[in-house]
């Protein structure tokens, strides 16, 4: 009975999911791209999802940058290949640990943070009062958060990916005295414009499935406060989820590509 | 005795033309609960309707379907001479400005202040305006609701009847020609339930705007109904005066007026 319950939830639950955020994206991105545009709720959103994310991604990446270092270096030394870490932590910090990590910090902080938000709007009628009075909440709400957080990841992926190499180099040069210009100049001759443009262009899909699922679960929330910790709680961790299919698909591309 | 307006009595509707909302063998069921079962009903210019239903009746219900928050399975609905049904998304917009409603639990956006609130439909819907001119507008529905002080607080630091009187005053500001009132009394106690029933009879008679209020208090059945509508088993069971009503001998609208 329980198997059956659990393959019924299989088949219909994850499906109807999945169609239901997708249909959700494509309304979005419909509303995105037709006027009239929320420009002032869009600005209010960049500087929200973005500004306020800036500490956290920050501190992340630079920590990210030396636990690698550190955790590496042994390893490394023992192999005789300790001058090229800087290449390695290019290679690591750039295509993999940066966007992922800061989208994962960002669905933890901003989907969740959505979720509630628009969760709170769902179960008090504040969206239903937006739209009887002639407010498309899909354009207003939903469009604009979307929107910032597709364009606000990549610029937090590009300061972690910094402040990543930045601490990498500092410990770089404590142990092992790489002055700075030979350690960058290591680190970005390993990486292509292939690399940036391809975790660049992940970190877009990052925010936007960070975005559509904070607002989608926002949207979808029921039954009181209960159902605003639930949205939140279910937006990290269907965003997280999506992040690294993502990443598997946006790997497979990049792989595809350098083939070619 | 379960056909549409059995016991309707067709006071008031003489005294008017065209109605500003119809509504005809209107059905919403969620799955096998079928709240609505062909409902008819007649909003005529300037009038007070109430409509009066247990708890779980498909008053809400209803009242969502009117300003299509909700889209009925079946039915002819039309609202200030307009198909809603078929209306594309920016004409519904339009539309919905000249129908106000006041939620239940006043859905006061709580992220912003009563001058915001009160301001957003506004900006949204009316030519820019100057600041003065806002200013004026603000403090103009503020003074109609008694409330003229709280411009720069925020829904949180609001009692319950403030928020109620905010919502009214957000509604009020793009000068509505229907205000449909989903229980406005519900979760008040009596003393303000009085001053929102005053409240709503004064804005009636000043801005002249034509009211669907649905209720299962008496009290606002007795003080502000022109006309009463019994939603009984998903259809319009019985319409009348309050004393019409109050008189009738059915054991399902005596039981409302005992």
């Amino acid at each position: 009975m329980a198997g059956e319950k659990s393959k019924d939830w299989l088949n219909l639950d994850v499906f109807n999911e999945t169609g239901k955020i997708g249909l959700f994206a494509a309304r979005t991105l419909r509303e995105m791209v037709r006027p009239p545009f929320e420009w002032k709720e869009l600005i209010r959103q960049c500087y929200q999802i973005g500004y306020e994310s800036l500490f956290l991604v920050g501190i992340t990446g630079a920590i990210m940058g030396m636990v690698l270092t550190l955790q590496t270096r042994p390893t490394m030394v023992e192999f005789g290949a300790a001058t090229y870490m800087p290449n390695m932590i290019g290679i690591a910090m750039v295509r993999e640990i940066g966007p992922v990590i800061t989208a994962l910090i960002c669905a933890g902080k901003v989907a969740s943070s959505i979720g509630a938000e628009l969760g709170s709007m769902k179960v008090t009628e504040q969206i239903a009062a937006m739209e009887v009075s002639g407010t498309n909440p899909m354009k207003y709400l939903v469009a604009t958060r979307t929107l910032a957080t597709t364009l606000m990841v990549p610029i937090l992926v590009l300061m972690a990916d910094a402040l990543g190499l930045f601490t990498a180099w500092m410990v770089e040069w404590i142990k092992a005295d790489f002055t700075f210009r030979l350690f960058f100049d290591k680190a970005f001759a390993s990486l292509s414009y292939g690399d940036l443009l391809f975790a660049t262009g992940k970190s877009f899909f990052f925010g936007f499935a960070i975005g559509i699922v904070g607002c989608y679960k926002g949207f979808e929330a029921k039954r009181g406060t209960a159902g605003v910790g639930s949205a939140a709680n279910s937006a990290v961790v269907i965003a997280s989820l999506i992040l690294f299919i993502i990443d598997l698909l946006a790997v497979l591309v990049a792989e595809i590509v350098y083939d070619l | 005795m379960n056909t549409s307006g059995s016991h309707i009595s067709e006071t008031k509707t003489s005294d008017h033309t065209k109605p500003l909302i119809t509504i005809r063998g209107m059905y919403k069921s969620y799955g096998d609960n079928h709240v609505l079962n062909g409902f008819d009903m007649d909003l005529y210019d300037e009038e007070i309707l109430v409509i009066l239903g247990k708890s779980g009746s498909g008053k809400s219900v209803l009242l969502r379907c009117i300003v299509r928050l909700e889209e009925q399975d079946a039915g002819e609905l039309e609202v200030l001479g307009q198909d809603i049904s078929n209306l594309e998304h920016s004409d519904l917009d339009k539309l919905r400005t000249e129908v106000g409603f006041l939620f239940q639990g006043s859905a006061l956006y709580d992220s912003m202040t009563v001058r915001e609130n009160l301001l957003f439909p506004l900006r949204r819907h009316k030519e820019r305006m100057s600041d003065k001119t806002e200013d004026e507008l603000v403090k103009q529905v503020l003074k109609s609701v008694g409330l003229e002080h709280t411009e720069e607080l925020l829904p949180a630091e609001l009692s319950g009847g403030m928020k109620r009187r905010i919502a009214l005053a957000r509604t009020l500001i793009l000068r509505p020609k229907i205000i449909l009132y989903d229980e406005p009394t519900t979760g008040l106690d009596p003393i303000t339930s009085k001053e929102i029933v005053e409240l709503i009879r004064e804005i009636k008679e000043t801005y002249h705007t034509t009211s669907l209020i649905i209720t299962h208090d008496m009290d606002v059945v007795r003080v502000l109904s022109d006309r009463v509508i019994i939603l009984w088993d998903g259809i319009n069971y019985a319409q009348g005066t309050y004393e019409e009503l109050a008189k009738s001998n059915d054991p399902k609208i005596k039981a409302f007026f005992k």
